[in-house]
């Protein structure tokens, strides 16, 4: 297959096709040849791209920046702008769309495009993230501005309330509470922080922000402090992701150039003012008391709750901790309102959720789509189904802390409600798809192994449990099994739910919970058969111990 | 105190720069550590006396920091640190085959240096590059998308 730098869509829908498609679909190859870029750019017609308003559209990938209407005569400057010098051509840029809910997107989709909805990952990859010019031409810092100037602290805690905003770190708190708790909590000074520490494996959507688009982050923790009454944030980054550690702290370093951080901000008498804390390898410290204990330089060890960080966080303050999707969500909150919010995603978890897909499928890479998709439409659409044409088996969603999900479950909607009902969580985002080549028990293994490795170590049920719970697991994949490591995996599952003393410990028993519950068959043939069904496990104490 | 020179260059001094960067107060611990960590490959117990001296910390809980963290190491490493993602995304994708070509080309366990002082092998957890599964880190260079077949091929690159 060849490899693109870039692909140019042209809608060929029938009325695209009557206002000149073809010609500009024509005049685009011929251009391209003339700049000799021929090898590096794919161009195609398309068929209906799902919109209608500025007919001819020219879509070009991967910024996915839309064109329309393009006439013929505009096509050379396209080309020389953005395919040749690599800049958007903005005047020739379709009006931003405003989609109609599910509805319209559902629509869209029935073109040949995956469509998605960008609200969180809107600038990312279109804009230079390291220019702050390029994120205020964007949109950007119109939500801080029109906050500060127009609005009071209550009234942008309203319309986040309004807008129904859940925590998209994994646990969909509704994001409007947490910020009242912070505002009215008692206290002069107070911090927010964005808990940008992602370490959930198979997760990496918040880097994509912080690396694509820091300014929004920097913007939205901005609101944030102006909301709850802090005058001062942290951005903690986990330690692997150097990348958005620098774009980061440029962004900041521009922001404050531009008084956009600092004192008197939009000549206002507000103050606020941004560090970034970089971590040092530990996925505890995504914990929000972890993360606050290794900000103040201690062990990322969490704290007995309550209090919560609400308020007594960090230095004991009252502080807001929000995790980056979270936070991306919010400056497009602000500026188009509650009401705009709403059309996407369920009535009772609006907006959309960035998805990272992974595992045994054809395309893996980020989608951002509204709340309320379908395991089963992922794997159609974005995944582009199965790799070798294997069987969908389970998916684990939400990095280690999230479900394992078999096949009967493909077509309950992702959000956070149906995920409730259903007894599965929505987690992270992270999609982890996997075939019938995959075994149960190694899988949980694999999940086991990273929990034991990571838990902090402070409460006896979780450092102990984990270790316990991975020895079994090894033993039952190694054909060791005996009639009794069912029961007792399950009292171990039962200790590290009731009795650690932080999400760590309790998530940990949800792999080993679910594949009892959807796939004992497969763990009994282990234990009773030494038999492997998906042929994965060695089924002998192997020599050196594996991973 | 004498002068310790490790990784080429003065430990002392290595240490003095990253406090005087940060500011010696507790709540920069964890990043005068990762300088030093980033500077010498290790963190020498002569660092840590040191750093207690100059931002008046009991060593005692500067090795409670240190140890806790998988980015700190209090041990000598080898010239070149390989990271392997053990984690689900990598594995279901053939990242035990991978671990195991690691294993015949180097012949340590995990968080052991090979005799030759030229690689320390560990396993990490994910490092959020999940999407090219596989994923072996070395040093700063990110390996996706591995094939055991590659494994000799990648650490040949690195002397």
């Amino acid at each position: 297959m060849k490899t693109v730098r870039s692909m140019v869509l042209v809608s060929s829908d029938p009325v695209s096709m009557e206002r000149g498609a073809q010609a500009v679909h024509d005049g685009l190859l011929r251009e391209i040849e003339a700049f000799g870029l021929s090898n590096e750019i794919d161009v195609m017609l398309v068929g209906d791209l799902g919109r209608h308003d500025a007919l001819p559209f020219v879509v070009v990938y991967p910024e996915a920046v839309v064109y329309g209407p393009v006439t013929p005569a505009d096509v050379h400057f396209l080309v020389e702008e953005h395919l040749y010098k690599g800049r958007v051509a903005t005047s020739l840029q379709a009006a931003k769309r405003e989609l109609t809910g599910r509805i319209a997107w559902l629509n869209a989709r029935k073109g040949t495009l995956p469509a998605e909805q960008r609200i969180v990952l809107e600038r990312a990859g279109v804009i230079d993230p390291e220019s702050i010019e390029d994120a205020i031409a964007h949109d950007g810092y119109q939500a801080l501005g029109k906050a500060l100037t127009e609005m009071k602290p209550a009234d942008v805690i309203a319309v986040l309330e309004q807008s129904g905003l859940q925590g998209r770190g994994g646990a969909g708190f509704p994001a409007g509470l947490k910020w009242k708790f912070v505002s009215k909590a008692p206290g002069t000074k107070k911090y927010v922080i964005c808990n940008a520490d992602e370490s959930e494996p198979g997760t990496f959507k918040d880097r994509l922000v912080l690396e694509g688009d820091p300014h929004a982050i920097v913007e939205a923790l901005a609101l944030a402090a102006y909301a709850v009454g802090a005058d001062e944030g942290y951005i903690y980054i986990r330690g692997e992701y150097e990348l958005a550690q620098q774009r980061v702290k440029k962004a900041i370093d521009q922001a404050r150039e531009m008084s956009l951080l600092g004192k008197g901000i939009f000549g206002t008498d507000f103050n606020f003012d941004l560090h970034v804390h970089s971590g040092a390898g530990a996925y505890i410290c995504g914990e929000e008391t972890a993360l606050i204990e290794s900000i103040e330089g201690k062990r990322g060890e969490p704290r007995a709750r309550p209090p919560y960080p609400t308020t007594n966080g960090l230095w004991g303050k009252p502080t807001l901790v929000n995790n980056v999707e979270t936070l991306a969500n919010v400056p497009a909150i602000l500026r188009n309102g509650a009401a705009w919010y709403r059309k996407f995603g369920t009535p009772k978890s609006p907006g959309t959720k960035v998805y990272t897909i992974l595992g045994n499928v054809n395309v893996t890479g980020v989608i951002e789509v509204p709340m309320g998709i379908t395991l089963r439409e992922v794997i159609a659409i974005y995944a582009k189904d199965m790799k070798n044409g294997a069987t969908f088996k389970l998916a684990q969603t939400g990095g280690s802390s999230g479900s394992v999900i078999p096949a009967s479950l493909q077509d309950t909607p992702m959000d956070f409600e149906s995920f409730g009902k259903a007894g599965v969580s929505l987690g992270s985002g992270a999609l982890l798809i996997c075939d019938e080549n995959t075994c149960v028990v190694d899988l949980a293994r694999v999940l086991l192994n990273f929990f034991k490795n990571e838990s902090c170590g402070k409460c006896t049920p979780c450092r102990v449990g984990t270790h316990r719970a991975y020895d079994t697991l090894t033993k039952i994949s190694e054909g060791q099994g005996t009639p009794g490591d069912i029961e007792q995996l399950l009292m171990l599952c039962d200790g590290l739910v009731k009795m650690s003393n932080c999400g760590l410990g309790q998530t940990a028993a949800v792999p080993i919970k679910d594949i009892l519950k959807h796939f004992r068959a497969e763990v009994d043939a282990h234990i009773n058969l030494k038999v492997c069904p998906a042929g994965v496990c060695s089924m002998v104490v192997e020599e050196a111990e594996l991973a | 105190m004498t002068v310790a020179v490790k990784n080429g260059k003065d430990a002392m001094q290595v240490v003095r720069t990253a406090v005087v960067h940060h500011g010696a107060t507790r709540d920069e611990l964890i990043p005068i550590l990762t300088d030093i960590n980033h500077e010498l490959g290790y963190i020498p117990h002569e660092a840590v006396d040191e750093v207690s001296r100059l931002i008046g910390m009991p060593k005692s809980q500067l090795y409670s920091v240190a140890s806790f963290y998988d980015m700190l190491s209090l041990k000598p490493r080898g010239r070149h640190v390989i990271k392997f993602c053990e984690n689900a995304p990598c594995h279901v994708v053939g990242g035990r085959q991978v671990w195991q070509a690691l294993h015949d080309a180097l012949h340590v366990k995990p968080g052991e240096t090979t005799p030759d002082g030229r690689f320390t092998l560990l396993t990490t957890s994910c490092i959020g590059v999940c999407a090219v599964g596989p994923v072996v880190v070395i040093d700063d260079d990110v390996h996706g998308n591995v094939e055991p077949e590659q494994v000799a091929e990648i650490l040949a690159r690195y002397e």
